[in-house]
């Protein structure tokens, strides 16, 4: 290859002082950052407003355990939309396999692993069929998934015969309402959350150094020094804080390793796998993608297939948290996950998000949930706010984008 | 001419040598016949006088006068990107007074046109090239919508249905008005365009390549019922390329070359012969340069034979019929059409089938047949299709310069289906300073360069899936001549190092500037292949304008 051309580059295409520079990076980030810092209003909001109960270690685990769920689904739910498309059938979804699980176990005995097994494979099936009608067939999504929801929860409540299913076996709720073990010598804290938060707080950093040294080898434009230092030192504070809040209860629960687990790998899937890149090329620009070769129909079809396998999975752990298979189970779950997916940053056209912003989209929520519920106000004005946070979030997105003419 | 020897070799270089001397560009050849002074202003209807229209750094328009006479047909023809649409949106009200300069008379009076309606309380109806018609609405209400007959908004549906037959036996087109528009022909659709522009009391119709997508029996009726509408009192101006029809069924004559007004003349029955018209035409000034560049041509790598392709939508409609052709290595072959020649369709059909239907035709390279059914296979055989339409089908806008570039070839840069992005921004950045991309860093977003470094993107994305043919549709359009003259550079670079190189013009001079060997395409068909010693815009424009007739 010698295609010399023009080497120049036009200096004015630099930015010059370092002020401009963290302002470019702020603004070419702002939904990040602003999602980030809005959290952060949020949380020392309430954490007064409730007279310091909500960064108690009892709330903070029940916190966790209570929208994890949520969150399980929004990161399925923001591949979708990154996709171009959308899934209303997760909260029913959710809920039917919950029942399948409950049949699985509570009426014929199978073994809890392996009834998790087969449930999360039903849950998959149920992803392809939607996939199928969706990426070979054409229909557009909201159809599919809005049959499919309807669907899903009459199945639910034929498998349950419109009543509940329990209890399940305590290895089974576990999932759920379990904490890690603990080892070691006895501290005031739980040694293994410790442990997971020393390793959280350094792969958090080691990450951070990578990307760093990376953008300064390509010359991306990258934080000045003082900043960068300032940003990882509130890495290490947040986690600490978070890890010991944990410690000083009863540890970490499992489901927050699952969940821990899912944000690495469908981050890594997403930043940095072809699939992933092929998920944002065809939500960007369909007709792009396809002329690139990216073969549109598959992809869509295998997000669904995800989609199906992380509904099944927030299914078992509702279900697990309930210790019962309801047939009620699951509602309304669809909305919360695609409000946490739009708060977090993802673009309703498609093309735009990041697995991580909707995990804090949902975190917003669920801070907002329980803050609310703290302070005492009714659930019904809770979700008037929560309606305003969520078209305030996209409202701004909006407006930004036009007024920087993208 | 040693190529395959399959293509209307004898008819020609019949033509070719018979070819008159050209004339050089911008002088018109023998005066044509002038108006008749004495027929007076009174009987202008329209005047346009020195139309001047801006495009943020394009002049579109530079200074066009039109003068038309009540109940002619009057064509205004010229190149594509001549001016002549932008024309008929200033005179429309598309774009509105201020929007551009000089001055418009209609019937003696100046006109100061706001918007679309206010050219048609005038009696000014302009039927756009893609109809505007609603598919999913009946024939009737398509007729009246914004003009609706109703009372306090509600719909009087006899009196609509009543008038709606009246207006479709005017323009002789029997159906039913309760008909859904998307269940007739094109057209037929363009005889509801006709009847609804009748329904607005029109006294000047204006028609904008009105029979581009109709076959030769439609046209012929359409041009027949403008032809009748005249005889009616309404005045036609009609943008059309097909010079027989103009021939046929025009009185009189304006011919738009970048943006100015090159001639006007009366047609007179053999008076005027296509010639002259294309004469006119073509000739646009050369604003570009184009790099040195000694060709060095091996073997055929790609040959397509007898390549057809039908409407997506219409499927009787043939868009490509037939078209063979051939490019060696290291040679720069042009692909010259006017609009709706099938130019892009018949690239987009063999790289992948993605456009049309029933695609039929073989694809050979280096001597083989291969398989492009998929884009995946297209992209695999070696071949790159450039588009267009950088924006809607060549970019991610809003993802960063370094993961459009890779997306073609996101395995070279990857293992088990990971992609390494450190690598991927080397490769970005060797594109970014080879190619002279104008971006601070290739993680900076596609959507926020200019024009021509997008374009630049999207070939460094072509580039590095390394294929053995380029297909560039309109390489250089919307940017400005700095960046054309580049990406020039890169094209005679790509050719030294032995691609083969298919470019798709609508701009003459550029293909005349960079191609050893020229196709043209007209309706569909190759109707000529010109080695680049023998290629003038002139025999490039006789070839372009050989419809069927």
């Amino acid at each position: 290859m010698s295609l010399t051309v023009d080497k120049q580059v036009d200096p004015a295409d630099r930015p010059q002082s370092t002020g401009e520079l963290v302002r470019e990076l702020f603004r070419s980030n702002i939904r990040q950052y602003g999602m980030l810092v809005a959290l952060g209003v949020i949380v020392v909001l309430f954490q007064v407003l409730s007279h310091g109960i909500l960064l108690k270690p009892l709330n903070v685990t029940n916190l966790i355990q209570q929208n994890s769920y949520i969150l399980i689904l929004a990161i399925g739910m923001v591949i979708v939309i990154i996709n171009g498309h959308i899934d209303l059938s997760v909260g029913s979804l959710a809920g039917f396999v919950g029942a399948a699980g409950a049949v699985l176990m509570v009426d014929h005995s199978v073994p809890w692993p392996l009834a998790v097994v087969l449930s999360l494979l039903i849950g998959a099936a149920a992803g392809a069929f939607q996939g199928f009608w969706i990426a070979y067939i054409g229909i557009p999504s909201f159809i599919v998934t809005l049959a499919g929801m309807l669907l899903f929860r009459g199945g639910t409540q034929i498998l349950l015969k419109s009543q509940s299913k329990a209890p399940f076996p305590t290895g089974f709720q576990k999932i759920s309402s379990g904490f890690l073990p603990e080892v070691g010598p006895s501290t005031n804290y739980h040694n293994i959350t410790l442990l997971l938060g020393l390793l959280a707080a350094g792969s958090a950093l080691f990450f951070e150094v990578r990307r760093r040294r990376m953008e300064r080898r390509y010359g991306f434009p990258s934080l000045p020094t003082a900043f960068f230092a300032a940003k990882c030192a509130l890495i290490v504070l947040v986690t600490a804080v978070f890890t010991l809040l944990l410690a000083s209860y009863r540890g970490a629960p499992v489901v927050l390793l699952i969940l821990g687990v899912l944000l690495l790998v469908y981050g890594f899937v997403m930043r940095t796998t072809v699939i992933g890149r092929h998920v944002y090329a065809i939500g960007g620009n369909k007709a792009a993608a396809q002329l690139s070769g990216v073969k549109n129909n598959r992809v869509t079809f295998l997000v669904f297939v995800n989609m199906g396998l992380l509904s099944a999975l927030a299914g078992l752990v509702f279900a697990a948290r309930l210790n019962a298979g309801t047939p009620n189970a699951g509602i309304n779950f669809e909305l919360e996950a695609i409000a946490a997916a739009f708060i977090g940053g993802a673009s309703a056209s498609g093309g735009v998000g990041t697995v991580f912003g909707a995990i804090i989209g949902g975190v917003v929520l669920g801070v907002l949930n329980n803050g609310m519920s703290l302070v005492g106000i009714g659930t019904d004005y809770q979700q008037v706010i929560k309606g305003l946070v969520l078209l305030a979030a996209v409202g701004f997105d909006v407006y930004n984008k036009k007024k920087n003419g993208a | 001419m040693s190529a395959t020897g399959r293509h209307e070799k004898a008819t020609m270089t019949d033509l070719l040598g018979t070819s008159s001397t050209p004339s050089p560009p911008g002088t018109p050849g023998a005066a044509p016949r002038q108006r008749d002074p004495a027929a007076g202003p009174a009987d202008l209807i329209l005047q346009m006088k020195g139309i001047g229209k801006t495009f943020p750094g394009v002049k579109a328009l530079a200074d066009v006068d039109l003068d038309v006479r009540r109940g002619e047909i009057h064509a205004v023809c010229g190149e594509n990107g001549a001016g002549k649409s932008t024309l008929m949106k200033v005179l429309s009200g598309v774009y509105p007074v201020g929007d551009y300069e000089g001055d418009i008379l209609f019937e003696g009076r100046p006109m100061a046109f706001r918007s679309i309606r206010d050219s048609e309380a005038e009696g000014i109806v302009i039927i756009h090239q893609e109809l505007a018609l609603v598919p999913y609405l009946s024939i009737a209400e398509n007729i009246f919508l914004g003009n609706e007959h109703a009372s306090r908004g509600v719909v009087n549906w006899s009196e609509t249905t009543r008038h709606a037959v009246a207006l479709l036996a005017q323009v002789g087109l029997a159906e039913n008005p309760a008909t859904r528009v998307a269940d007739i022909g094109v057209g037929k659709q363009q005889l509801v365009e006709i009847a609804k522009a009748l329904s607005k009391e029109v006294k000047l119709l204006i028609l904008d390549e009105p029979t581009a997508a109709l076959n030769d029996d439609d046209s012929r009726k359409l041009l027949d019922l403008l032809a009748e509408l005249r005889s009616r009192g309404i005045t036609c101006i009609m943008i059309s390329h097909k010079l027989n029809e103009i021939t046929r069924v025009a009185d009189s004559l304006t011919v738009v070359r970048d943006g100015r007004t090159i001639e006007s003349m009366d047609v007179v029955d053999g008076a005027i012969s296509e010639e002259r018209i294309i004469r006119a035409m073509v000739g646009r000034d050369l604003d570009s340069r184009f790099p040195e560049r000694e060709p060095d041509i091996g073997d055929v790598v790609l040959e397509v034979r007898d390549w057809t392709v039908h409407h997506p939508i219409d499927q009787q409609r043939k868009v490509v019929d037939g078209a063979s052709f051939t490019v060696r290595r290291g040679e720069v072959v042009g692909i010259a059409g006017l609009m709706g020649a099938g130019r892009t369709e018949l690239a987009m059909s063999v790289f992948g089938r993605s456009y049309g239907r029933d695609a039929s035709g073989t694809v050979w390279k280096d001597g083989r047949e291969i398989r492009t059914r998929t884009v995946s296979e297209a992209i695999e055989a070696g071949l790159a299709y450039v588009t267009e339409d950088r924006k809607h089908f060549g970019l991610h806008l809003q993802e960063s310069i370094a993961k459009n570039v890779s997306l073609t070839s996101l395995a070279k840069v990857s293992s088990h289906g990971v992609v390494n992005s450190s690598e991927e921004s080397v490769v970005a950045e060797r594109f970014r300073r080879e190619m002279g991309i104008k971006a601070p860093t290739v993680a900076s977003l596609a959507g926020k360069l200019s024009g021509g470094n997008q374009q630049k993107v999207v070939l460094s994305k072509w580039i590095f899936s390394d294929p053995d043919v380029l297909i560039l549709d309109e390489p250089t359009r919307g940017i400005d001549v700095g960046a054309k003259y580049e990406i020039y550079t890169v094209i005679n670079a790509l050719a030294a190092q032995g691609k083969a190189v298919v470019i798709i013009s609508s701009e003459l001079p550029e293909l005349l500037g960079m191609c050893d060997r020229i196709y043209t395409l007209a309706e569909g068909r190759i109707t000529g292949e010109v080695p680049r010693a023998e290629a003038t815009q002139e025999v490039l424009m006789r070839h372009m304008t050989r419809t069927r007739s």
